[in-house]
């Protein structure tokens, strides 16, 4: 059962970062993209941790974990650019 | 894997999790692909990071429960997306308010004050 399940949630966590990349092509705005790309992060971090259980690795979680941190701080450095031209005054 | 030494009811609990958690993430991805305005866009991929992720790491919490190896580091992820979600949101909508996305909502009135 437990299986089923798992190659159910990678089915669904791949098909979701497909569509968030269809969206990050075809955003009109610019910070369309960059909430698109965010989004890929925090799916990565779904697929790491899923992958983590089906492989039995202990070491995966911290891989998702410094992916969850650099994703966010790129979102922020993203969005200050696209609004602002640069990310640190 | 070895998942058939488990007790059923936490092999169920922990398949439940795992298919919520794949659910919603492709729930929040269909918004972010369908929703017709930007700000409508904003809110769609937050039930895939609160709900997903977490669905997901709850199961991978029981997971190794079940296996003997007793892991509360999972629940920092959750903690640090549901503190940081909110910031990266409000940080792109004032990059769409600034750059005047085109919505059907009309922007604040003191905009150009800021």
């Amino acid at each position: 059962m437990i299986a089923w399940a798992l190659d159910f949630a990678i089915a669904c966590v791949a098909l979701a970062l497909a569509l968030a990349g269809w969206r990050v092509l075809a955003g009109p705005a610019s910070t369309d993209r960059v909430l698109a790309l965010d989004t890929l992060y925090v799916n990565t971090v779904a697929l790491v941790i899923l992958l983590g259980m089906r492989l039995a690795s202990d070491l995966l979680f911290e891989a998702a974990l410094v992916i969850a941190l650099l994703g966010f701080i790129a979102t922020v450095a993203l969005a200050r650019f696209v609004a602002r031209g640069d990310v640190i005054e | 894997m070895d998942t058939t030494s488990l007790h059923p009811m936490l092999q169920a609990a922990i398949a439940l999790l795992l298919a919520t958690g794949g659910a919603f993430t492709l729930i929040g991805a269909i918004g972010l692909v369908r929703f017709r305005d930007f700000f409508m866009r904003l809110h769609a991929p937050t039930k895939a990071s609160t709900l997903g992720v977490g669905g997901v790491l709850l199961a991978s919490m029981l997971w190794h429960w079940g296996q003997g190896t007793w892991a509360a580091r999972e629940l920092l992820i959750t903690l640090f997306l549901f503190v940081t979600a909110p910031v990266s949101a409000n940080l792109l909508a004032q990059a769409a308010l600034h750059l005047r996305v085109p919505s059907r909502a009309e922007p604040p009135a003191d905009l150009d004050r800021r």
